[in-house]
C-alpha cells in the first residue's frame, strides 16, 4: 500500500511503540506489562512498518531473520532457567542480584527479567515470520 | 534431582526448539541436532520412568511456589509412563523423517515444530496443574497447525481448516471449564482439586463444568460424536507428522480424561462412567464401520484410531482396577502400533506410488520385508495372540464380563472382528494383489524409514511376548490412579 499519510505517521509511531513496548517488558507481571505483551506491541511496530515500506522493511528492523530472533528469545529464557539448577532450586526458582547506584538506590537484575526478555524476542520474531509469510507473493 | 528430570522432559525438547531454529541455516546440523536433542529427550525420559518406579511419584513445585499456589509437576507412573512413550514416538518419527522430508518442508520450519510439538505433549503428562494442561495443549495444538501444513497442497489447507476450527471449539470449551471450575473451587491444581471438588455444594454447575471439560478432552480424543476432523485431516501431511499425530496427539485427550475423572471428578462415579460408557461403545463401532468404507491407507488407519480411543475409554468408564489397567495397557500398545503403520504406509507409497488400495498392490513380492513388519502391527491392532493388541483386547473385555457389562464387551468383540476385516483388506489390496501398472519394482526403502519401523515393531512383540512386566507398570498405575487421596498427599503434603 502507498499512503503519504501513513508513511508519515508510521515514522513517529514505530519508535514511539517500539519504547512503549520496552517499558512494558521492564514494568514485569506485577502490573499490566511483561514479555509477551512488550513482543506483541514491538511486532505491531513491525506490522506496521510492514504495510508502509514493504515486508522487507519489517525484517529490517530486526538485523536477523525472524527465525534466529525467535531462537536467540527461546534459547535466552531457558538459559534463565539455568542458575536454578547451579544452586539447586527446584527448575525455574527467581534469582535477584542487586546492581548497587549508590545512597542506597539499585536496580533489581534476575532470572524473571531474562526469562520475559526471552519471551519478548520469540514473539517479535515469530509475528514478525508470520506477517512476512503472508505479505509474501507466491510466484 | 528427581525433581529435575520432570522439569527436563519440557526443557529439553525446547531447547531442542531453540537450537534447531539456530541452526536454520545448517540444514546438517540442524537434523544431527534434532535427532540428539530427541535422543536426550528419551534418556531423561526414561530415567523419569526409572526414578518414579523405584522412589514413587515425583513432584516438583515450579519457580519454588508452594502447592496449590504455584504450578505444581508432578509425575506419578501414569505420566512417566506416557512421557516415556511419548519419547520413543518422537525419535522413531523424528528419524524416519529424516528421509521423507525434502529442503522445502525443512525450511518450513519442521523440525522446531517438531520438538515444540513434543514439549507440549510431554508437558501435558508432567503437569499437576489444570490451567498448565490448558497451555500445553495450546502449544502442542499451535505446533500441530504449522506441521499439518508443511508441503502446502490443497488437501492439507483442506484437512487444516477443519482441524484448526473444531480445535479452537475444544480449547474454549476446555478454557470455559477451567473458568467454572475456578469459580468453584478458588483453585486449579490439580492435586488440590480433587480434595475440593467433593465439598462443593452446586453439583449443577459442577456437572456442568465436568461435561464441558469431557466434551473439549474428548474432542480431543477423537471420541463419538466429535470425532470427524480426524479422519479428514491425518491421511494429508507428511507420513511421519500424520504417525506423531496418530501415535499421540489423540492419547493425549485419553490421558486427560484418565486424568480429570479418577483424580478430580469422583464425585458422582454413576453419572460420569454411564455417559463414557455410551460414547466408548460408539465410539469403537462407528470408528470401525469408517474405516471398513474406505480405501486409502491413511483413511482407514484413521478411522481405526477412533475404533481404538473406544476401547480405552470404555476402560475408564467400567471403572473397576483391571479395566483401568486395561485402559492403560491399551494405551501404551496403541501408540506404538499405531504410529508405526503410519510409518508403514509412507513406505508402501514409496514402493507402489500411492497410497489408494486401488492403485496399489505387489508389495508382498516386491518386498516381503515390509510385509512382515506391517503384518506385526496390523494383526497387533486386530487383537491377534501373542502380540501386544491381544492382551490389552482380553483385558478390557474381561474387566467388562466381570462387571456383568454384556453390551459393551460385545461390541468390543465385534469391534475386534471388524478390525481384522479392515486389516486383511490392506493386506489383500496392497500385499496380494498384482499392481495394476505392472509388477513392483524392488528399490528397497532408506534405512533411517526401515530403522524406526523395525525398532517399533520390536516394542510391539516385546510388549505382546513379555507382558508381564508391562502388566506390573499398568497395575501399579490403577492402583495409583483407584486412589486418588495418595495423589493429594503427594502433591500437598500431609495436611487436612
Amino acid at each position: 500500500m502507498s499512503s503519504l499519510i501513513l508513511r508519515a505517521a508510521t515514522r513517529a509511531l514505530a519508535p514511539l511503540l517500539i519504547l512503549l513496548s520496552l517499558f512494558l517488558l521492564w514494568r514485569g507481571h506485577n502490573e499490566p506489562g511483561g514479555g509477551f505483551i512488550g513482543g506483541l506491541v514491538a511486532a505491531s511496530a513491525a506490522a506496521l512498518q510492514g504495510i508502509a515500506f514493504g515486508p522487507a522493511a519489517a525484517r529490517r528492523m530486526l538485523w536477523l531473520p525472524p527465525a534466529a530472533v525467535a531462537g536467540v528469545g527461546l534459547a535466552a529464557a531457558l538459559l534463565s532457567i539455568v542458575p536454578s539448577a547451579l544452586f539447586g532450586l527446584p527448575p525455574m526458582a527467581a534469582l535477584w542480584s542487586k546492581v548497587d547506584l549508590g545512597d542506597g538506590a539499585y536496580i533489581p537484575l534476575g532470572t524473571p527479567l531474562l526469562f520475559d526478555v526471552g519471551v519478548f524476542l520469540v514473539v517479535v520474531g515469530s509475528v514478525v515470520a508470520l506477517i512476512a509469510a503472508l505479505e509474501h507473493k507466491p510466484e | 534431582m528427581n525433581g529435575w528430570l520432570a522439569g527436563l522432559a519440557v526443557l529439553i525438547p525446547l531447547a531442542g526448539a531453540a537450537v534447531t531454529l539456530l541452526a536454520h541455516g545448517l540444514p546438517r546440523a540442524q537434523t544431527v541436532l534434532s535427532l540428539l536433542f530427541a535422543a536426550a529427550l528419551l534418556l531423561d525420559a526414561s530415567l523419569l520412568m526409572a526414578a518414579v518406579w523405584r522412589d514413587g511419584m515425583v513432584v516438583v513445585q515450579a519457580s519454588a511456589w508452594d502447592a496449590p499456589f504455584g504450578i505444581s509437576l508432578a509425575v506419578d507412573t501414569l505420566g512417566a509412563v506416557m512421557t516415556l512413550i511419548a519419547a520413543i514416538t518422537g525419535l522413531a518419527c523424528l528419524a524416519y523423517a529424516t528421509a521423507e522430508i525434502d529442503e522445502g518442508h525443512r525450511r518450513a520450519f519442521f523440525h522446531p515444530l517438531s520438538h515444540v510439538l513434543l514439549a507440549g505433549v510431554c508437558g501435558s503428562f508432567v503437569t499437576g496443574d489444570l490451567f498448565n494442561l490448558y497451555v500445553w495443549f495450546e502449544v502442542l495444538l499451535i505446533a500441530s497447525f504449522g506441521l499439518l501444513v508443511i508441503g502446502g497442497t490443497r488437501a492439507q489447507t483442506d484437512g487444516a481448516v477443519k482441524y484448526v476450527a473444531l480445535n479452537l471449539v475444544a480449547t474454549s470449551l476446555f478454557l470455559l471449564a477451567t473458568g467454572l471450575i475456578y469459580g468453584l473451587t478458588g483453585t486449579l491444581n490439580m492435586a488440590d482439586l480433587s480434595r475440593a471438588v467433593p465439598r462443593v455444594e452446586n453439583t449443577g454447575v459442577l456437572n456442568a463444568a465436568a461435561m464441558l471439560l469431557l466434551a473439549a478432552f474428548g474432542m480431543k480424543a477423537a471420541v463419538f460424536p466429535l470425532f470427524f476432523w480426524l479422519p479428514a485431516s491425518y491421511h494429508t501431511p507428511l507420513v511421519a507428522v500424520s504417525a506423531v499425530f496418530a501415535g499421540l496427539l489423540t492419547k493425549v485427550g485419553v490421558y486427560a480424561l484418565i486424568r480429570t475423572v479418577t483424580l478430580i471428578f469422583t464425585h458422582d462415579p454413576e453419572w460420569i462412567n454411564g455417559v463414557l460408557l455410551w460414547t466408548a461403545g460408539l465410539t469403537m463401532l462407528t470408528g470401525v464401520l469408517g474405516a471398513a468404507a474406505q480405501n486409502e491407507w491413511r483413511r482407514i488407519l484413521s478411522f481405526h484410531i477412533v475404533s481404538q480411543i473406544g476401547y480405552m475409554v470404555m476402560g475408564l468408564a467400567i471403572g473397576t482396577k483391571l479395566a483401568i489397567v486395561g485402559s492403560v495397557f491399551y494405551l501404551v500398545h496403541h501408540i506404538v502400533v499405531k504410529a508405526n503403520l503410519f510409518l508403514i504406509a509412507g513406505v508402501a507409497q514409496r514402493l507402489t506410488g500411492s497410497m489408494e488400495l486401488k492403485r496399489s498392490g505387489g508389495l508382498y513380492e516386491a518386498a516381503p520385508w515390509l510385509a512382515i513388519l506391517f503384518f506385526i502391527p496390523a494383526f497387533s491392532l486386530a487383537g491377534f495372540p501373542p502380540l501386544s493388541g491381544f492382551w490389552a483386547k482380553f483385558i478390557v473385555i474381561k474387566a467388562a464380563l466381570d462387571e456383568r457389562s454384556i453390551a459393551i464387551a460385545a461390541a468390543a468383540l465385534v469391534t475386534g472382528l471388524l478390525t481384522i476385516y479392515s486389516m486383511t483388506k490392506i493386506w489383500g489390496e496392497a500385499f496380494w494383489k498384482p499392481h495394476p501398472a505392472g509388477p513392483v519394482e524392488e528399490t528397497g526403502a532408506p534405512r533411517a524409514m526401515v530403522v524406526p519401523i523395525a525398532a517399533l515393531a520390536a516394542c510391539t512383540i516385546v510388549i505382546g511376548l513379555f507382558a508381564q512386566p508391562f502388566l506390573a507398570v499398568a497395575e501399579r498405575t490403577a492402583a495409583e490412579l483407584t486412589d486418588p487421596s495418595a495423589y493429594a498427599a503427594a502433591v500437598l503434603g500431609r495436611l487436612p
